[in-house]
């Protein structure tokens, strides 16, 4: 990581640009324009975002200013340039989920999340692309366009969070938010050589995120850094009453242990996960070393077994179809969005205006989805399908409630292989929901995980390993990522940034 | 499981659509049919599972029913939200008819 002096640097962390923005060391309009000026340079290259906010970021960079000028206290993320994916609802701000369906629309309220980073200070640079409704794993599946990984652009940067991890790895911002369904968060961090991490369920208001499978879904960061990761989730977690599913206790702090070391906790290296069908040799021997390295920090590391695990990625994709097709018959064409053309008024009845406007708004993965969901939760399938899915959720949280009475917290690897070509995986949708054998465990039992970077693949491609850790045991997961963190081969700088295109 | 054990056919596929209120291409219908039936097979693993008397999870952490006081508390506004819509008329949503001609 570049030091900071007298202005920030490239890849200034968010801690530091906060740092700096507080003590009147550099302002926060200097850290924006220069972000905003890479985004300038390689945007057209990498394609991130759906829409950039140079003007609103600018306004609200120069807030801060004002602030800081005028001797407030600001927040902890005063200054910070911050890019959120674009299913979080920004109010008079176009949101898409990268879906025709939702037309222009303008959302009439903030997200939660969205008011707390403006709260805590924060300057929101643009809305980044993913899969639409963050169905995918390679963000190909957007109506506008697929996002391109920023260390090799002719592969993709994962997803569903594909334009967020290319955002934070390209230093188009210092930090962003993404949605993590069944590893959308942190697949696209691994791929991008970035840290992502996905909170235990209900830690993190999900009022204004547009819902996918809401059983599943949850907010989190994606950052250059551990520290960062977890200053940014401690920025947006906690109770809000605009969501009935957020939890209401206190959050823990992902910040507090960050020092705290490894010595003495138990880890466990899931023997199924690690070596798993279909997991690339060059994951696996990461995942490995990975282990190594935590055993030579003084943890005690062990095999374990989760033997339903694997079954997670057949029952996640029955679940996660049933509860989307459920909660995307909310698009008809009656309130908000796009209303096919010539059936404003004058189509039959509503059923055919209807069909037409779901037809031409939704593309071909969220209508298999649909279809898949709508299948599984019909008459005659239901229990073979969707109960069966449920019993297996059960066993897989059973597996994980044994384990941790025996360890503090689990590894795994993050995806199956290192980023791979755009088109490789889009013509058979299966090849596709593979990539995310790793990480669905974790959306299934609700607890959270963190993907880090260590080490390379066989084409000098980052690959990721992950952190597990059970229900709202962010302190001890972030604590055993930052040492995962520190002990890990450098991670080098994207292949754009170093060709010294841009400052 | 006997349920899972016919692959499923273009006709299952072209009433799934209906429901979900999508009209699929002949062409559609025929990739659909292929790749939904792949990803059905793949979920038929589970099959290997023993679940008797394993309850159902549908949500990942216990519900506890959230009550808020009962006072008044700004909505949305009514303009901003009607100027989303594809058509208005009289401070309402517009649609096309909803009901057929009388028998």
């Amino acid at each position: 990581m570049t030091g900071v002096s007298d202005t920030p640097g490239p890849l200034a962390s968010a801690h530091a640009i906060a740092a700096g923005v507080r003590a009147g060391t550099f302002r926060a309009r200097e850290v924006l324009e220069e972000h905003l000026a890479r985004v300038e340079a390689l945007e057209e290259d990498v394609h991130a975002f759906n829409l950039v906010l140079a003007d609103s970021a600018r306004m609200a960079a120069d807030a801060v200013d004002a602030d800081v000028a005028a001797g407030h206290d600001l927040g902890p993320l005063a200054g910070v340039p911050v890019a959120l994916k674009d299913n979080l609802c920004t109010r008079g701000v176009p949101t898409t989920c990268s879906s025709l369906i939702l037309g222009s629309w303008k959302p009439p309220y903030d997200a939660t999340v969205v008011q707390r980073l403006a709260s805590a200070g924060a300057v929101v640079v643009g809305k980044t692309n993913l899969d639409e409704f963050a169905m995918g794993s390679s963000t190909e599946n957007s109506a506008f366009g697929a996002t391109r990984n920023p260390h090799d652009l002719t592969r993709v940067p994962g997803g569903s969070s594909g334009g967020s991890a290319a955002a934070v790895a390209a230093a188009f911002a210092a930090v962003a938010l993404g949605s993590d369904t069944g590893g959308s968060i942190r697949q696209p961090a691994s791929l991008c050589g970035v840290v992502g991490a996905k909170p235990t369920y209900g830690l993190v208001s999900r009022y204004g995120l547009i819902a996918f499978a809401s059983s599943l879904d949850q907010i989190g960061p994606l950052a250059r850094s551990v520290r960062d990761a977890a200053l940014l989730l401690d920025s947006i977690s906690g109770p809000d009453p605009a969501d009935s599913t957020c939890l209401q206790d206190d959050p823990p702090s992902a910040s507090a242990r960050l020092e705290g070391g490894v010595e003495g906790l138990r880890v466990g290296l899931v023997r199924e996960l690690a070596g798993a069908e279909g997991i690339s040799p060059d994951v696996v021997a990461c995942t490995r070393d990975a282990a190594e390295a935590l055993s030579g920090l003084g943890a005690k590391v062990d095999e374990v077994s989760l033997p339903a695990a694997v079954y997670g990625l057949s029952a996640y994709y029955i679940i996660a179809p049933a509860e989307a097709s459920s909660n995307l018959a909310r698009y008809d064409g009656v309130r908000y969005g796009m209303r096919a053309a010539n059936h404003g008024t004058d189509a039959a009845d509503i059923t055919e205006m209807y069909l037409r406007t779901r037809s031409a708004g939704f593309g071909a993965e969220v209508k298999r989805r649909i279809m898949l969901g709508t299948y599984a939760l019909s008459a005659g399938y239901y229990d073979a399908y969707y109960g069966q899915a449920q019993r297996v959720r059960t066993l897989i949280i059973r597996d994980f409630e044994a384990a941790y009475e025996t360890f503090d917290v689990l590894l795994a690897p993050t995806a199956p292989g290192t980023a791979f070509e755009l088109g490789a995986k889009t013509a058979d949708p299966l090849t596709m929901y593979l990539n995310d054998v790793c990480t669905i465990p974790s959306n299934l039992a609700g607890h959270p995980a963190i993907s880090v970077p260590f080490g390379v693949g066989d084409d000098g491609l980052p690959v990721g390993v992950q952190v597990l850790a059970p229900a709202l045991g962010e302190t001890v997961m972030f604590q055993v990522a930052a040492a995962l963190e520190a002990a890990a081969p450098p991670v080098a700088l994207p292949s754009i940034l170093s060709a010294g295109r841009t400052g | 499981m006997s349920a899972m054990a016919a692959r499923i056919s273009t006709g299952d596929v072209a009433h799934v659509a209906r429901l979900a209120r999508l009209e699929l291409t002949p062409d559609e219908l025929e990739r659909f049919t292929e790749q939904l039936g792949a990803v059905l097979e793949h979920a038929r693993d589970v099959e290997a599972l023993d679940t008797e008397g394993v309850p159902p999870t549908a949500h990942p952490l216990p519900l506890v029913n959230v009550l808020r006081d009962d006072v008044v508390r700004p909505s949305l506004d009514r303009a901003e939200v009607l100027a989303a819509a594809p058509a208005v008329e009289a401070n309402r949503f517009r649609v096309p008819r909803i009901l057929g001609d009388a028998p």
